[in-house]
């Protein structure tokens, strides 16, 4: 069944529902917007899924052409001091209104030999590894930390397993809950999974009105739940991965609106608005003292998830 | 370190607690094939009498294994799993959730609590792989954020025994922030300067290897365990490589220094609590 064929079964329902109301006098209003609720939900996996089309969009406008927008100037630096530089992290020092910052994210390349480099922007533990060096010199020399977000995810690969890319994960999270600096985070395309967290442990988290953000690619998660990549969309629309729906969760702080058509339709208004926010988010936090900062960082995190309150509501649930 | 042929094996996915299994005398171990006698197994810590291969441990069982007799306390903070997301697959979440609580007479794959382990106090928190692949959601992010709380207050190392596939993908963005919440409460455990073992065992992967599994002072492998951050099949998928016979295996992690020694499971305890005896403790530095 397709997902219009699911939708318009559940229309029949509700129709039918509504009907047997009036006749009957009887009050379903419950259950009348819990099918309401269903098909909004259901109709919206197609908008979903269209905005994962949208953050993978080939002329996406990437790390690297936000920093040629944004910034007066970029000093690139290179290399984890270990063992390589990965490409698909590019970071350094640039010049933002006036102001040094420290800047770092994901890059996926802008045409077909520079997406091969840069393995589409997913990092491997050296890409991690210079990212933590970049976010500790600015830390070092008290400047803010910009990072941008856009990797379907940390690579997967046997040499990233050999030199510990969860390791490499969990350390670049860990050093981001101890940078004294403001640390503002801008996912700007896909923000897939451990590998897109890895830099985005920041006071504040924006995220372009197309970009998504998701534990797992709508892809795996339709492959491990459903069986079946196809169901991709579904997968999209269940785990609530658009920008309006974090702002919603409440697990980001602001959605940067995209021109019409999306980012690649117009690159400068994109980065004109993006600008803006991150002027404001900021200057906001430039107010709060260094300490203080981690700590509101450290709390903002530890906060974070929903859990059922009590053992009652299990008793409850298992009909004790 | 060598790798055999049987280590593939060595886990057997033998579910020694479920409902309407409970009567059977005999289980078959995966490793030999032979049967064996159930009550066995069990006095063994889930090692096959006849072959050695490991069964997988429940929550319970790998705290009685651990810990002194009699010495440990449960204090898991009295919550469930909600589902923040409405999710629904193939069934809803809390379908799944329902029958996981039924299925494993546990409230939450987590399962946290003071212990002595010769005579040492600890906090020690355990991961049940039965309960939903012993995925990270926001329950378990909570209840091992919390023992870290109490093991920094109380100056009690604290010990972290993994066996998890990962995310609780049903949970969505919130799983996936679990890493971070884990990881700033270890650093409040940082800061008391208590430390922290984490022992990995079969599975250790996805967002737990990425997260708090990997902020160990020590990281101890048990042997048998399966390591590592990507899935076997993605890893084929994406890059078309052909992996080694002994990838993510605990001799892998060893070799490439992912983790700092690899021990048999009924060594574990004694292990524990040999390398707890170096840690000076409290907040001296
Ligand atoms: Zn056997």
């Amino acid at each position: 069944m397709t997902i219009e064929d699911l939708i318009a079964e559940l229309q029949n329902k509700l129709a039918e529902l509504r009907k047997f109301a009036r006749e009957n006098g009887r009050d379903v209003s419950a259950e009348i917007a819990e099918l309401e609720e269903k098909v909004a939900r259901i109709s919206w996996g197609p908008r979903a899924w269209e905005q994962v089309k949208l953050a993978r969009h080939p002329s996406r406008p990437t790390t690297l052409d936000y920093l040629d927008l944004l910034m007066d100037d970029f000093y690139e630096l290179h290399g984890d001091r270990l063992y390589g530089d990965d490409k698909a992290i590019v970071g350094g020092l640039a010049k933002f209104e006036g102001r040094t910052v420290a800047v770092v994210g994901h890059q996926k390349g802008r045409n077909p030999a520079e997406n091969h480099a840069c393995r589409y922007g997913m990092a491997g533990p050296a890409g991690y590894r210079k990212a933590a060096r970049i976010m500790g010199l600015g830390d070092r020399f008290g400047l803010p930390i910009i990072t941008f977000i856009d990797t379907p995810g940390a690579y997967p690969g046997i040499e990233a397993e050999e030199r510990n890319i969860g390791g490499a994960i969990a350390d670049s999270i860990y050093n981001m809950l101890r940078l004294r600096t403001p640390v503002v985070v801008a996912v700007i395309g896909e923000g897939g999974s451990g590998g897109a967290l890895a830099i985005g442990v920041g006071d504040r988290v924006l995220m372009l009105e197309n970009a998504y953000y998701s534990v797992i690619s709508p892809e795996g998660c339709a492959a491990i739940l459903w069986g079946d990549r196809g169901r991709a969309p579904e997968a999209a629309a269940a785990l609530r991965l658009t920008a309006p729906d974090l702002l919603d969760l409440g697990v980001i702080d602001e959605v940067v609106q995209e021109p019409a058509g999306g980012a690649h339709t117009a690159p400068k208004a994109a980065a004109r608005n993006l600008r803006e926010a991150l002027l404001r988010h900021l200057d906001e936090l430039r107010a709060v003292v260094p300490g203080e900062l981690v700590n509101q960082r450290r709390r903002r995190f530890r906060g974070m998830g929903i859990c059922e309150g009590a053992v009652e509501t299990m008793r409850l649930r298992n009909g004790e | 370190m060598k790798i055999s042929w049987f280590r593939r094996q060595q886990y057997v996915q033998v579910k020694l607690d479920q409902r309407g299994e409970q009567g059977a005398l005999w289980v078959k171990c995966a490793g030999c094939g032979d049967l064996v006698f159930r009550e066995r197994v069990r006095e063994k810590h889930g090692v096959c009498p006849r072959c050695g291969a490991y069964f997988f441990l429940t929550a319970q069982e790998r705290i009685s294994l651990l810990v002194d007799e009699d010495s440990f306390v449960d204090v898991s903070r009295p919550i469930v799993a909600a589902d923040p997301l409405g999710f629904t697959d193939c069934r809803p979440y809390l379908e799944r959730l329902k029958e996981a609580q039924d299925r494993t007479g546990l409230p939450n794959e987590t399962v946290v609590g003071r212990a002595r382990m010769g005579n040492t106090p600890v906090v020690l928190a355990v991961t049940d792989f039965r309960f939903i692949g012993g995925s990270m959601g926001s329950v378990m992010g909570e209840q091992l954020s919390c023992a870290m709380d109490i093991a920094a207050q109380e100056l009690s190392p604290f010990v972290l025994v993994s066996s998890t596939g990962g995310a609780r993908m049903q949970e969505g963005i919130f799983s996936l922030m679990q890493m971070v919440k884990t990881a700033a409460a270890r650093r409040d455990l940082e800061r008391a300067c208590v430390p922290f073992v984490s022992v990995m065992t079969y599975p250790t992967t996805g967002g737990v290897f990425a997260s708090i599994a990997s902020l160990g002072d020590v990281a101890i492998a048990e042997k048998g365990a399966l390591i590592g951050f990507a899935g076997r099949r993605v890893i084929e998928q994406t890059t078309g490589e052909r992996l080694p016979s002994d990838f993510q295996t605990e001799a892998f992690a060893f070799d490439h220094g992912i983790v700092d020694r690899v021990v048999e499971r009924t060594k574990l305890r004694e292990e524990l609590i040999r390398v707890l005896s170096f840690f000076p403790v409290g907040r001296s530095p």
